[in-house]
């Protein structure tokens, strides 16, 4: 495409999506795929990834065959970016779209692909994850769950943990042990894309520090899947699972697109600033909380500095790899500081919660307590700092 | 976006280099016991490569390269601790380069780029980091002859200064006045004793001293002067953060304690890998800085890429300093551990123009 082309590609978008934008309901929408706790909340985000599927804005690059645009990659970009400007909610079925659709796609056969990727992109079955196990939280090799076969089927046992959507999913992308022998305990690891309407498999939603439920501890009670499920070969679920963590982190392509949260930006926060009062006046104007924010400012600045000096090799320093090994950590606790921070800007109101009376429907104390999910999710904080200081700085381990 | 051209990649280099064959820790404590005001031969060797003239127009016999050029040079001496009179000279040419007339630049600049010192007088003892808080003054009689009184203080390397570029009032305008060394009068010149012990920092005094309407620079700007102070300290700590970390990982890998290396208590680690960060995005915000210094001509915004860069610095770089000792434990008590030569490096560098609190007023005003 010449840059003609995408101008104004990029404004039909945004033309599209202005017109097209869903009124902002009369209860509190989830902010992530991650926290979709009510049926209302469901449905609304379902109807709305439909929507914008069959305007073509989803899976524009995957193949046509399949159900997807068949369109060059870019225009999926300026999809996404426009997405991120109008400030549209989220498509709910990330882990469908961003993160089992490409695998299918890279690894799946071709029933596979007739059977899942146009539904993904529909939303009309909804994927989740089963990755993390109760006893294993950040050791994600050592899964537990096991799978027998036992003729054409596997015969599952075992939990797993933090399953969004588990409620909702049809599919789930699914670790478990099919042998304790090998090498290693990767070796005994396989890969499933397993149906979730198999008898004996029991989400059960977690209710979450914000009252709110959003995921699931997934019980396999001698649940039966079929054989065929199995996504690589038996004892190669170790490599998919990677595989499947390289599109999640997008460190590679093929990703349908969308966003899979509503982002929070430091501009929100200066916003919120302004319109929260703490002593009869705009918080913006009391010294001490300005001083906050402009600490809040120069973090989010620097973390975007940061971004654009990792990319200029002759800058990478002592430490090259530094900057992009702690994105997760220095994201998530930005994150948590500011919606901490915009809870502050609230006066004595601060103490409210999700109700009318509170400043945006509560959304900001929810989100400060949803916050905790980047700072333990995907490996605590604590965690990326022994990970930072043994293999960035070589310190010795813990 | 910071952009880094290939020029300054392979300054950046050389200048790594350099420092650290002339600067390694024992020469750095070398220079602090020796007490001299400048070390000739060295001075020689850096005029000889040409970085005294980096900032100079070419007509002047100097490179003719922005002053965010020389950034990674200042970065790289800040990262050895070596401190050479080329801060002050270089800030005094950009008070030459953006203030002085044509005779004014034809008479110094050449000289500058050639090795003769130059440096600039701004602060005063009420340690006022606004350039108009000062009591100096350029008086003028009734019959047209000017005088100037006033003290300066933290004048870098007055005493082996051939030039001196000084802020003063006249009226209710700041005016920068040219000093020729030679011609003050005896004593107007001591030295202070300040935390940094690698810096060689003077008084200046003065006493209705005769100025010729040709020691009066014709440009007014300060704003921008205090902004090419900030950038090149900055330079300085973002490479002395570099180091104060180097100190402190090699002790954590090395030091024993309970049959354990200290490296290995989270106690320590973690907030080793905190400085790490705050070393991470003061080197970040120094280049995002220096290229909106050369590619920005909107100073509000080059103001506020500056002042996030020194802020940043100034917090990261104190803090790295201070908890450098503590992870000495004793031996980070004793004069002999070098992670004081940092944190005394860090606390002089954090308030030469503004330390974080001064420089967060600042922004606060600049972004809402």
């Amino acid at each position: 495409m010449n840059e003609n082309e995408i101008d104004e590609f990029r404004s039909d978008v945004r033309a599209w999506l202005q017109d097209n934008k869903p009124a902002a309901p009369s209860f509190l929408l989830p902010e992530t795929f991650m926290e979709v706790g009510t049926d209302q909340q469901f449905e609304f985000l379902r109807r709305w990834q439909q929507k914008v599927y069959e305007a073509g804005y989803l899976g524009m690059s995957w193949p046509e065959t399949y159900g997807g645009g068949g369109q060059p990659q870019i225009m999926q970009e300026i999809v996404n970016q426009e997405m991120a400007a109008q400030r549209v909610p989220f498509v709910p079925n990330t882990i469908g779209l961003n993160w089992a659709g490409p695998l299918i796609l890279d690894m799946g056969t071709e029933a596979d692909k007739q059977r899942y990727i146009k539904n993904i992109l529909s939303a009309e079955d909804i994927w989740c994850q089963g990755f993390s196990e109760p006893d294993h939280g950040s050791d994600l090799g050592n899964a537990q769950v096991r799978a027998v076969k036992d003729g054409d089927e596997y015969v599952i046992n075992g939990s797993k943990i933090w399953t969004s959507l588990g409620s909702y999913a049809k599919y789930m992308i699914l670790i478990a042990r099919t042998s304790n022998e090998g090498p290693n305990k990767y070796a005994g690891l396989s890969f499933f894309l397993a149906p979730m309407t198999a008898h004996g498999i029991a989400p059960t939603p977690i209710k979450k520090l914000t009252g709110e439920y959003g995921f699931c501890q997934t019980y396999f009670t001698d649940a039966r899947i079929p054989a065929d499920c199995m996504l690589g070969n038996e004892g190669e679920g170790w490599s998919v699972a990677m595989k499947t963590l390289m599109f999640e982190r997008g460190a590679v392509g093929g990703q349908a697109g969308g966003l899979s949260m509503m982002d929070l930006n430091i501009n929100d926060i200066v916003e919120l600033a302004r319109r929260a009062t703490r002593n009869g006046r705009p918080a913006i104007e009391d010294p001490l909380t300005r001083d906050e924010l402009v600490k809040l400012v120069l973090e989010a600045k620097g973390n975007a500095v940061m971004g654009s000096r990792a990319r200029i090799p002759a800058l990478g320093g002592t430490y090259p790899t530094a900057v992009a090994m702690s994105g997760k950590l220095r994201s998530s606790e930005l994150k948590r500081k500011m919606t901490r921070f915009a809870v502050s800007l609230q006066g004595a109101n601060g103490a409210r919660y999700i109700s009318e009376d509170a400043l945006d429907g509560g959304r900001w104390q929810r989100s400060y307590l949803n916050s905790f999910s980047g700072t333990i999710g995907g490996g605590t904080t604590q965690i990326q700092k022994n990970i930072l200081g043994e293999r960035v700085l070589g310190l010795p381990k813990s | 976006m910071i952009r880094f051209s290939e020029e300054q990649a392979m300054l950046l280099d050389t200048a790594r280099e350099f420092c650290q064959k002339q600067s390694p820790i024992d020469a750095v404590r070398q220079v602090i016991q020796a007490g001299q005001p400048l070390d000739e031969t060295l001075w020689q060797t850096m005029v000889d490569l040409g970085w005294l003239g980096v900032t100079i127009p070419e007509i002047y016999g100097g490179l003719g390269l922005d002053l965010a050029d020389t950034v990674p040079i200042f970065e790289a001496m800040g990262r050895q601790l070596l401190a050479t009179p080329m801060l002050a000279s270089t800030l005094a040419a950009q008070v030459l380069i953006t203030n002085g007339s044509d005779d004014q630049k034809n008479q110094w600049l050449p000289k500058i780029a050639a090795g003769q010192i130059a440096t600039v007088a701004l602060s005063e003892a009420n340690g006022s980091w606004d350039p108009d808080q000062i009591a100096t003054h350029l008086n003028q009689s009734a019959s047209g002859e000017m005088t100037l009184t006033g003290s300066k203080a933290f004048v870098l390397d007055a005493g082996v200064a051939d030039v001196i570029l000084v802020s003063a009032l006249q009226g209710d305008s700041l005016r920068w006045c040219l000093l020729d060394a030679s011609e003050l009068p005896d004593g107007a010149i001591q030295r202070e004793v300040v935390i940094d012990e690698t810096r060689r920092s003077y008084s200046l005094s003065l006493s209705d001293l005769p100025i010729r309407a040709d020691q009066v620079l014709p440009g007014t700007a300060f704003k921008k002067i205090e902004l090419a102070g900030m950038l090149l300290i900055t330079a300085e700590m973002s490479g002395g953060l570099e180091g104060v970390l180097a100190v402190i990982v090699g002790y954590l890998n090395t030091r024993k304690q309970f049959e354990r290396l200290i490296g290995s208590y989270q106690a320590m680690k973690h907030p080793t890998v905190d400085i790490l960060m705050g070393s991470e995005m003061t080197r970040s915000y120094l280049y995002h800085a220096a290229t909106v210094w050369r590619d920005e001509t909107d100073l509000a915004v080059v103001e506020s890429a500056v002042r996030m860069a020194k802020c940043c610095a100034s917090e990261q770089f104190s803090e790295a300093g201070d908890r450098g000792i503590q992870f000495h434990g004793g031996f980070g008590f004793t004069y002999e551990c070098d992670a004081q030569l940092f944190l005394r490096r860090a606390l002089w560098s954090q308030y030469q123009f503004g330390d974080e609190r001064h420089q967060r007023q600042k922004l606060s005003a600049l972004l809402f």
